[in-house]
């Protein structure tokens, strides 16, 4: 880490940020569904289109080829932004994290999972990391476990030994989307393998605002998307262990994923390509790549800095000017967090709330955040929640709080 | 209040926001219940009808959810008490075509003034016309026909249960 991170000079990489919205200036407060894309993503992006696009993996020609090669450069970039030991073959490009944890699921669950087989899930998980194991559960007459939630809005691990026994599969996010929560993944992991269960993370959240390294998480599937890191929709990623992955059966058939097809029958390529039936998101990965490259050039440990001294700025603005009329589900402080607060104030619901700090341009994101054994769990059916990421600054945090006291008038 | 909000909190939407008419439940039976969700924000509504001689005799509402959905579902139980079945189907009619407005705009390419659906006769809305605001907010247009399309299929079930 060589300083703080220079604020203004990356908001002007944003031409996203530039604009006004009812008069305010633009406040993006909801980087937790999606991020916004740096120029050069979007020129990199625009290059390959104005320069190189063709079909991936089966031209000769030379645009073909350098398709080609921008298309695995990217493979490569991603696999050592979470450093993965063997990128060309671990790192499988899907549509979304959500694709990846089914893609999991519907491979390596089918044929790994079997009636009365155990299956542990926590109360933080997203339905991207609770759905696909409800289907085959179903589908398998699984059992769920459940790691509930504490009431410091961690996980609550205190029974974890006895839930591990006998787990086949845990799937765990690494932080949670509604909470900021960082869940201790390397200590759940470790204690997973030791009861001889196969681990995915939930990388969607950690992955854009952490530094990231899979083989210090412990897991061995890791699913992330690119939109929530700088990167364009369309694409994310599975990275899973080679051994595990070369083992799975292949997700969906088609062109790519083949070596060969016969009347009877067809054998898969080998990896990664196996698990990318179809032409690809070329132009994406490329958008991944260049994404991969902004965040490595800032440095994940500046961002996250940044990240929670802009946090515990909002901790204590919010604290100071709204005291108890505004609760913040989420641990306090800053240890084992990131930049995501769901925000309850008085009795005002969440849609009310976002829709009020819309008209001062300020954006969050009021609703269930897809995490409804969550908000059970809260005892709420939704929260506004405003997330940082690095082109926020103590503005964006000042305005939130002047829109939520305009918003504390109206609903008085 | 900031620009254009005014249009989407009228003063009759907060006040049936902060005192709910019809609030609470109703014994079922004889009253018939149904439930209604939005999925994408987690609202949720129940509708209480007790429908007596084709008649809606009486109507209750329980759940929860924003101002939005909240007061629709309040000005609704108001204005359908006492009416028969069939004028409340023509209520709900009226009242989802004011807010199909902007939907139509929307394929239009969201012009000023793009084609809009049917004219809408706002004075037979009554108070109900105070939810035409909505429409320019067009995320907000399910939590106002939450309870709407609720009370519709409450009186699908009875239709089909033979009551009604
Ligand atoms: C923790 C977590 N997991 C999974 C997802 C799913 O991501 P996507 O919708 O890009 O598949 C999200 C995003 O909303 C998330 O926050």
């Amino acid at each position: 880490m060589t300083g703080p991170l220079d604020v203004a000079a990356v908001k002007k990489d944003f031409p996203v940020l530039a604009q006004q919205v009812h008069g305010h200036r633009l406040v993006y407060l909801d980087s937790a569904a999606s991020s916004q894309h740096p120029q050069s993503v979007l020129d990199a992006m625009d290059d390959y289109y104005a320069t190189t696009h063709a079909n991936v993996h089966r031209g000769v020609y030379s645009l073909a080829e350098e398709a080609d090669r921008r298309y695995e450069a990217a493979r490569l970039a991603v696999g050592r932004f979470i450093g993965a030991p063997q990128p060309q073959e671990e790192v499988v490009f899907v549509k979304n994290a959500t694709e990846a944890i089914n893609m999991v699921a519907a491979t390596w669950g089918r044929a790994n999972l079997h009636p009365g087989d155990a299956v542990l899930l926590t109360d933080m998980e997203h339905h991207a990391n609770l759905v696909p194991w409800l289907m085959l559960a179903e589908e398998r007459d699984l059992e769920l476990r459940w790691v509930g939630l504490g009431d410091d809005y961690r996980l609550d691990l205190d029974d974890l030994d006895r839930l591990l026994d006998g787990v086949k599969l845990v799937a765990c996010t690494t932080m949670s989307n509604v909470l900021g929560t960082v869940t201790p993944f390397a200590a759940i992991a470790a204690a997973a393998h030791d009861a001889g269960a196969v681990v995915v993370a939930d990388g969607a959240q950690s992955v854009p605002h952490l530094a990231t390294d899979v083989g210090a998480l412990g897991c061995d599937f890791l699913a992330f998307s690119a939109h929530k890191m700088l990167g364009p929709t369309g694409i994310g990623v599975l990275w899973g262990k080679a051994e595990l992955l070369e083992a799975m059966p292949p997700f969906l058939g088609g062109g790519g994923m083949i070596r060969d097809v016969r009347r009877d029958g067809f054998s898969p390529n080998v990896l990664p390509w196996k698990f990318e039936a179809g032409t690809p998101p070329i132009a994406e990965a490329v958008g991944l790549a260049a994404a991969v490259h902004y965040l490595e050039a800032i440095g994940m440990d500046r961002v996250h800095g940044h990240e929670l001294s802009l946090l515990a700025y909002a901790q204590r603005i919010l604290a100071e000017r709204f005291g108890d009329d505004l609760h913040v589900f989420g641990p306090e402080g800053t240890e084992d967090r990131g930049g995501v607060l769901s925000l309850a104030y008085r009795d005002v619901h969440p849609h009310d709330l976002s829709q009020v700090l819309d008209q001062a341009g300020v954006c969050v994101r009021a609703g269930h955040h897809c995490a409804k054994p969550l908000m059970r769990r809260l005892g709420v059916p939704a929260t506004a929640r405003a997330s940082l990421y690095l082109y926020n600054e103590e503005s964006d945090v000042d305005a939130l709080a002047d829109a939520l006291e305009s918003a504390g008038r109206l609903f008085g | 209040m900031m620009t254009g909000l005014e249009d989407l909190y009228r003063e009759i939407i907060l006040d049936h926001y902060r005192s709910p008419r019809n609030r609470g439940e109703l014994p079922e039976p004889p009253a018939h219940r149904t439930e209604g969700f939005n999925p994408l924000c987690g609202d949720e509504v129940v509708v209480y009808v007790l429908v007596d001689a084709g008649t809606v005799a009486d109507i209750r509402i329980a759940g929860q959810g924003c101002s939005i959905s909240q007061s629709s579902a309040s000005l609704m139980s108001a204005a359908v008490k006492g009416k028969s079945v069939e004028q409340v189907r023509d209520l709900i009619r009226t009242f989802k075509s004011m807010m199909s407005i902007h939907e139509a705009r929307l394929e239009e390419g969201d012009g000023e003034d793009g084609a809009p659906g049917e004219p809408v006769d706002l004075d037979s809305l009554g108070e109900l016309a105070a939810l035409q605001g909505v429409v320019k907010f067009p995320v907000r247009i399910k939590c106002a026909t939450l309870s709407w399309n609720t009370l519709a299929q409450a009186l699908d079930e009875l239709e089909t249960a033979g009551v009604s």
